[in-house]
């Protein structure tokens, strides 16, 4: 400690506290910073375009999605538009079909209708060609047959019959 | 490419002007009285020891004694400034090393085992009871060898760190020449000292400090370990001087925080309080007094055991112990540089651990 504290030169130390403070005050200025902010630019530089590319690369996935989303779309309205066509399809062929059933059905009954018109128009008329043709035969009959007693007593007895099975 | 030789220039002519005005300064020697020359190699070689890691007023290079005896110094004279009553300038060469007294002004001054006492004209020296000289010593603000070194240092830095700045700007951010060597060691004291010991927010401040020093030393190191072999580190005013300004950075840096844990710290007993607070102030000044004593020790004790090593091949004098001492010497030396960067490093280091210290905010109570 002795030798220590003789060997103290106060002028070194004068010397030594003035250039080190200088030193250290020139070259924060002239060096330090420059060199630390020309590092520091270049390193935010560096990270700013990592940064941006896997910006880049994100949005190329976001674009990229959204293609996907907007092709998904696509095909879903697409297939909607055919699902709608086909159901409008099969929507005009019933009615179509039904159209036809109606009017098919409806002119049947037109025709049965008038069939049974015509039928019944008919009958009418066979009714009244049937009376009276009967009338024509009957009275050919009774022109006929009624000529003897006997075939009246057996014509009123047979009708007798006839009526008490019933 | 012309801006790279002219650094180089201004290095080798830095050592010009030192060494052109090389005096020769040849002192004739009195051969009959001169007992000296029948001393012991050993003491001479410890001698020689001793005064290497001393400073001195002159910029010498070796000495010699030639065929007429005459004790040849190479070197240069450096101006030695006094204040006295008076500012006194004027070159070592008036001392003659040693052998002569200085006569300025009507003061005479007595160079003594490397220091500067004020005599009368005889050149008497008393003493006291422990032999240590009683003359009053003018206040010594001498352009010693040592401050000649830290100067050439801080043009040394000056110029290669203004250098490497300016090429960052002129080639777009990206280091270039030396740039290219210092800039993985700025970064690496940015991003593994000063970071990770300080703090990411308050690292900032500290790092024009913890670059110089870090660089001052390593370089200041480096520069003991070539033959100039002027070694400033190893004197306890230099690794005062740097010790000091971690201490005082340290100190007027400090947060709220860093003197509560020292005076009133928090989450002991009362009366633990009281013996820590002493405890804990002298722990602040022992930091750096540590930081200083570690940085000489070591260069130091690197310059006796190489140069003592480096002697004993004189000692040994035949072919097999010099051989391995100059073996000795080649290994040691390799360890020195490593120890001057190694130096440079934990005195980066712990300063930095000390400003972390000092600006640390303590969450909770512990």
């Amino acid at each position: 400690m002795d030798k220590l504290l003789s060997e103290f030169s106060l002028g070194l130390f004068f010397w030594q506290l003035l250039l080190f403070v200088g030193l250290v005050l020139l070259l924060k200025k002239f060096a330090w910073k420059p060199i630390l902010d020309a590092v520091n630019e270049r390193e935010e530089g560096i990270k700013k375009a990592l940064e941006s590319a896997e910006n880049a690369k994100k949005e190329m996935q976001n674009l990229a999605s959204d293609n996907e989303a907007l092709i998904k779309e696509a095909r879903a309205e697409r297939d909607a538009m055919l699902k709608e066509a086909r159901e409008i399809r099969e929507k005009m062929i019933s009615e179509a079909k039904e159209d036809a059933k109606e009017q098919g059905a409806k002119m049947i009954e037109n025709a049965v209708t008038a069939i049974d018109q015509e039928k019944q128009a008919a009958l009418a008329h066979l009714k009244k060609e049937v009376g009276d043709l009967s009338m024509i035969i009957a009275k050919a009959i009774l022109k006929k047959e009624l000529s003897s007693q006997e075939d009246q007593i057996k014509l009123v007895e047979g009708m007798l019959k006839d009526v008490t099975l019933n | 490419m012309r801006r790279k030789f002219s650094i180089k220039k201004i290095t080798f002519l830095l050592f010009l002007v030192s060494f052109v005005s090389v005096a020769q300064h040849n002192e004739k020697k009195d051969v009959a009285n001169a007992p000296k020359e029948e001393k012991d190699l050993k003491v001479t070689i410890k001698e020689y020891i001793n005064h290497h890691l001393l400073d001195s007023y002159d910029f010498g290079l070796f000495s010699y004694t030639n065929d007429q005896n005459e004790k040849v110094h190479i070197g240069s004279p450096l101006p030695v400034i006094l204040w006295d009553n008076g500012l006194k300038v004027f070159l070592s060469s008036k001392f003659h090393y040693g052998e002569t007294l200085a006569e300025v002004d009507g003061n005479y001054y007595k160079l003594y085992h490397n220091k500067i006492y004020k005599t009368d004209a005889q050149g008497t020296i008393n003493y006291d009871a422990e032999h240590h000289p009683t003359n009053a010593k003018p206040l010594d603000f001498s352009i010693t060898k040592n401050v000649v070194m830290i100067f050439v240092v801080f043009l040394i830095m000056f110029f290669m760190f203004k250098r490497m700045a300016s090429a960052y700007q002129k080639n777009n951010g990206m280091p270039k020449g030396m740039g290219r060597l210092l800039e993985p060691i700025v970064l690496y004291i940015r991003d593994d000292i000063a970071k990770p010991n300080i703090g990411e927010k308050n690292y900032k401040r500290y790092m024009s400090y913890l670059l110089t020093i870090f660089f001052f030393v390593w370089i200041v190191n480096l520069f003991g370990l070539t033959p100039i072999g002027v070694n400033i580190t190893n004197n306890i005013a230099v690794t005062f001087c740097l010790a000091l300004f971690t201490y005082v950075i340290t100190t007027f840096t400090a947060k709220k925080d860093y003197w509560k844990h020292i005076f009133w710290m928090p989450g002991v007993p009362v009366p633990m309080k009281i013996i820590l607070a002493p405890i804990e102030f002298l722990g602040t000044i022992i930091k750096p007094f540590s930081l200083m004593i570690r940085l000489y020790a070591n260069i130091t004790a690197g310059h006796i055991v190489l140069m003592s090593i480096i002697g004993m091949m004189f000692v040994f004098n035949n072919w097999l112990g010099s051989s391995l001492s100059f073996f000795l010497a080649f290994v040691l030396g390799i360890l020195e540089l490593l120890v001057a960067a190694l130096q440079a490093y934990i005195f980066t280091m712990l300063s930095a651990l000390y400003f972390g210290s000092a600006v640390e905010e303590h969450d909770e109570h512990h």
